[in-house]
């Protein structure tokens, strides 16, 4: 995870803008965590197309993680690259919220 | 056990109980919080809601082996440890020992946004992996209402605490949660309409400048509990709510008595002084000689051995000392030995609660015979009436249960009716002395008198009491028609009578000397007829005598002249006058 992939290594290089590292916190596969990541997918193919990562993460099968992110609601979208860390609570469906919390500005 | 459980309640109709180890809390829940049930309490900010609720879970995981979670959303871990660190509360030690689990959720609405749906899973799974980690039993979450501030959704958060605490019920768990208090309701969000089982209220006020903290059980279902509300204080040792109620009067008692070191005192007390172990009430205005009074009384105690612990709440001990000094009473000796110790603070350094539980504190570890508290008035004056009343039983039940003497002097207005005015504490002392002043003839004099004694027989008598450099000396009041004499109008009174005696024994000698005299001249007059009569008698004497001798010459001379007649003289003569005269003849 800290190197990001060698496919991307030139592209990332060459536009001097760092990786995404996103950790999203799902419960097991209920339908928010799923339409929570297809919303998150969504969204970054569209603004971060190229320069970002997602791990989920099922607090069901690491429940010891949810303290390192102070996890209280599920789903949780966590931001740890690029500082500083910007969370999100709830499945994305607002896509502007999203983009505000993530600071991601639409490419216009 | 069967045995033990016959004698009480049927085991099935008994809510299980999880008991805090808070000292009181349990007596007042009777045997401590529901067990496997949320419990709320709720309170101001400063009352110590966290503090209870740390304590709740230390002493579980040190004293019933009861593990625990700490889901702190106010305070981080080390601001937490170093908190209970205060009262004598190892936090980290436990938590590397595995008995507790400190969970800090740092929730800001600043640093979070929110997009859709999503529910508190993340919290569910955190509490229960804390839960299953170390098998906790009692779980402490402090204070779920930081939640309302930062999440938007006040619905869904209801719902969601909802589940959380019926959860909480289905993992057995013994949970306290926290609640700031609210303006209209027992919280500020209204947590109690979830938390049912126990609700505990948590105060914090101010009378006068000292803040007291006092519990109240707001309900407690299906259990008995005390519904007052009880002050408590938050020690070097952790909470301890001080419960009146709970206090029984069943003090053994003692038919030993102790004497004052005032013997006059001691007489008027059927000559024997107090009874060990009992309360005695000493008033009077001011400067009528309590504290005196108090520091003879421990004097007397502590040379005859016994242990005496002077509270004292105006004077330094130093002071005390100097003062007992100059009416002949040592002190310092009796401090020295270790029989007499001396703690003095101000009435107004903290609460009342506090006071009580340093004097508990002081009393336990110095075993005292005597107690002085002197004076209680001033002690009492930093709190409100009723709350003073409690303290002093309290206090009062506490010492006969060790059977510690107890001497509370009270300090009385001047202008008050002192029966009145002592009213709420009379009721609770065995025994009341009362010192008075008494105004006249330009002089305040000291007068004492014993208004009650419980169980013995004593004066009924006013008595002046004098304080000199050789200490206190009580001397009987003049009592006559125009009322109580003290001072100089008792030493005038004392001077007349002295007088009327004097004028009476002058009286008495002029008597006796009139008498001696009288006797004098009859006995002058008795010799002098005596002498009349011894001369008159001498001269009679010498008369008769020479009548007498004149008789003899006469017959001498009528004999002789008889012979020389030759006259028949007598018959029974003639012969031997004849032979005489014969003879003669011849």
């Amino acid at each position: 995870m800290k190197k990001p992939p060698p496919r991307l290594r030139p592209k990332v290089a060459a536009r001097a803008a760092p990786l995404w590292q996103l950790r999203l916190y799902v419960m097991d596969r209920t339908a928010k965590s799923v339409t929570a990541l297809s919303n998150l997918k969504a969204i970054c193919e569209e603004h971060l197309k190229g320069r970002y990562r997602i791990t989920v993460i099922d607090l069901l099968k690491h429940p010891q993680l949810a303290r390192g992110d102070q996890i209280l609601a599920v789903p949780t979208v966590v931001r740890r690259l690029p500082t500083p860390i910007r969370t999100i609570i709830g499945n994305l469906t607002d896509v502007t919220s999203v983009l505000v919390g993530l600071d991601l500005r639409p490419i216009e | 056990m069967k045995k033990h459980r016959s004698k009480t309640r049927p085991p099935n109709l008994r809510l299980p109980k999880c008991p805090t180890g808070i000292q009181g809390l349990d007596e007042i829940t009777d045997g401590g919080l529901p067990r496997g049930r949320p419990t709320l309490v709720c309170g101001g900010a400063g009352c110590g809601k966290t503090l209870l609720a740390a304590e709740f879970l230390v002493r579980g995981a040190v004293q019933f082996n009861e593990p625990g979670v700490l889901m702190a959303f106010e305070e981080t871990e080390k601001e937490l440890t170093a908190n209970v660190a205060s009262l004598g509360f190892d936090l980290a030690g436990l938590v590397r020992r595995k008995k507790v689990v400190v969970d800090y959720v740092h929730i800001d609405r600043s640093e979070f946004a929110a997009s859709g749906e999503y529910d508190l899973e993340g919290l569910f799974v955190r509490l229960n992996h804390a839960i299953d980690s170390i098998g906790a039993k009692r779980v402490v979450l402090d204070t779920l209402e930081v939640l309302f501030a930062n999440l938007p959704n006040e619905a869904f958060l209801r719902a969601e605490l909802r589940r959380l605490f019926r959860w909480l019920k289905e993992k057995g768990v013994t949970a306290v949660i926290t609640a700031e208090r609210g303006r209209e309701s027992l919280t500020r969000h209204g947590l109690e309409e979830y938390v049912s089982d126990c609700v505990i209220l948590l105060d914090h006020r101010v009378n006068d400048q000292i803040a007291t903290r006092h519990l109240r059980v707001v309900k407690y279902r299906g259990a008995l509990h005390g519904t007052n509300e009880f002050p408590f204080l938050i020690g070097d040792r952790g909470i301890s709510v001080l419960p009146i109620t709970s206090l029984s009067l069943n003090h053994q008692v003692s038919s030993q008595r102790i004497a004052t070191g005032i013997p006059r005192l001691d007489a008027m007390l059927g000559g024997k002084g107090f009874f060990r172990g009992s309360s005695i009430l000493l008033t009077g205005t001011p400067g009528t000689g309590k504290t005196i009074i108090s520091a003879n009384f421990a004097q007397a105690a502590a040379r005859r051995g016994e242990r005496v612990l002077y509270f004292s709440f105006e004077e330094s001990p130093a002071q005390i000392m100097r003062n007992m000094h100059s009416i002949g009473l040592r002190l310092e000796p009796l401090v020295q030995r270790g029989l007499l110790r001396f703690h003095s603070a101000r009435p107004s350094l903290y609460g009342l609660e506090m006071h009580l539980a340093t004097m508990f504190k002081e009393i336990s570890a110095f075993q005292p015979h005597l107690v002085v508290i002197d004076p209680i008035t001033s002690l009492m004056g930093s709190g409100t009436d009723s709350e003073g009343k409690g303290m002093v039983t309290r206090l009062i039940d506490f010492l006969k249960a060790a059977q510690v003497t107890s001497l509370f002097t009270s300090l009385t207005q001047g202008g008050h009716a002192l029966q009145q005015s002592e009213a709420a504490m009379s009721s609770l002392m065995d025994s009341w002395v009362l010192l008075q002043d008494f105004e006249g003839n330009g002089e305040r004099n000291r007068v004492l008198y014993v208004l009650k004694a419980r169980g013995m027989a004593h004066s009924n008598q006013i008595r002046e009491f004098l304080i000199s450099d050789r200490g206190i000396d009580v001397v009987d009041a003049y009592i006559g028609a125009s009322g109580v004499l003290t001072g100089s109008a008792r030493a005038a009174q004392h001077s007349l009578e002295k007088a009327a005696v004097l004028a009476g024994q002058q009286d008495a000698a002029q008597l006796k000397r009139e008498v001696a005299r009288k006797r004098e001249a009859l006995g002058r007059k008795i010799s002098g007829l005596r002498a009349d009569y011894e001369t008159e008698a001498a001269e009679l004497r010498r008369i008769a005598e020479q009548v007498g001798t004149r008789t003899l010459v006469l017959g001498t001379e009528r004999a002789a002249s008889g012979i020389l007649r030759q006259a028949d003289a007598n018959v029974p003569d003639s012969g031997r006058i004849r032979a005489k005269s014969g003879k003669a003849n011849s």
